[in-house]
């Protein structure tokens, strides 16, 4: 078995991310998609900011907790920021032409039994798995 | 924040101050809660997560778990706000309008997964680790909050051109 396996913490993170995107919808009506949560701002409309950058700095100070009492848990990507970069491009492009992220897609969506979420986890996860197979074991190397 | 979009003043839909208020502490809360859930759960270090998506190396399928706990959270919840009438401290649901399974779809998971694929972060984790300041975290975010708001953009002014759409929030299975 892989020596990073976390199987409770990051069970424990997956419920937390459940009872966030629970509260959203339950309380406040709104999915919990972080790509659609913030590209929303760009438009603002009367009602329909405050709530975004409010959800975005929970965010931030939640990663600020992390930051200062276990730094650990953030890491830097490795790869060249070329990479990085054109990376940026294709999640950005990618999430607004699909309508929806990980969370969006991911876990509301599939929550919800969405087929549309359903066609773009399965193919985003497939995308994932081949690319990264091909830069580990074609190209040979992460870096 | 844009200063070119010009709002009437006259028409609000802003609800009741102590329910606004509430509105957006369950946001800043839920936010807070979700960036916990990314820590905890692995989601804040791309080289967990290219572990998890390289099956065919030294697999780690802890990402597995984050998914499981969150769906195993958010179904029983969500298939009842399904049926339900309202939200508790929102007149609606805002539901997505979208139902058709279309190239857009299939082509924008493409992109995405292959981004994903290449670095390791996924939208919600790229913004969280902005506060680190990590050069790599502040490019990602910056690359993929601009192209996302063009792309946004350049969706709508296509979609305008086609006539006018009457989607309504209602029409959502």
């Amino acid at each position: 078995m892989n020596a990073h396996f976390t199987p409770v913490a990051s069970l424990v993170g997956g419920v937390l991310i459940g009872v966030s995107a629970t509260t959203m919808l339950v309380l406040d009506g709104k999915i919990a998609g972080i790509s659609g949560i913030v590209t929303g701002m760009s438009e603002p409309r009367r009602g329909d900011f405050g709530w975004r950058a409010l959800f975005v700095l929970g965010l931030l100070v939640g990663g600020l907790i992390f930051l200062w009492l276990r730094p650990s848990a953030i890491g830097a990507a490795s790869p060249s920021l070329v990479r990085i970069a054109i990376a940026g491009v294709l999640v950005g492009v990618g999430t607004q032409l699909s309508g929806g992220c990980t969370s969006g897609h991911g876990v509301c969506g599939l929550s919800r039994l969405s087929p549309r979420s359903m066609v773009a986890t399965g193919t985003f996860m497939l995308a994932a798995g081949l690319t990264t197979y091909v830069v580990m074991h074609v190209l040979g190397g992460g870096a | 924040m844009s200063a070119s979009v010009a709002h009437s003043p006259a028409v609000s839909t802003v609800p009741a101050a102590p329910t606004s208020r509430l509105f957006g502490v369950i946001a800043f809360a839920s936010g807070l809660v979700f960036a916990l859930g990314l820590g905890f759960g692995g989601m804040l270090q791309p080289s967990k997560v290219l572990g998890f998506l390289d099956v065919a190396g030294d697999w780690d399928p802890s990402l597995a778990f984050v998914m499981g706990g969150a769906i195993g959270v958010h179904f029983f919840f969500a298939r009842r706000s399904l049926k339900a009438p309202k939200p508790l401290l929102a007149t609606s649901f805002s539901w997505p309008t979208a139902k058709r399974i279309d190239v857009p779809l299939a082509l924008g998971a493409t992109l995405f997964g292959v981004g994903w694929g290449l670095v390791g972060y996924c939208p919600g984790p790229a913004i969280v680790s902005i506060v680190s300041a990590a050069p790599s975290a502040l490019l990602f975010t910056a690359t993929m909050l601009g192209t996302s708001v063009v792309t946004r953009r350049v969706m709508s002014h296509l979609r305008g051109k086609e006539g006018p759409s009457s989607k309504t929030l209602a029409d959502v299975a």
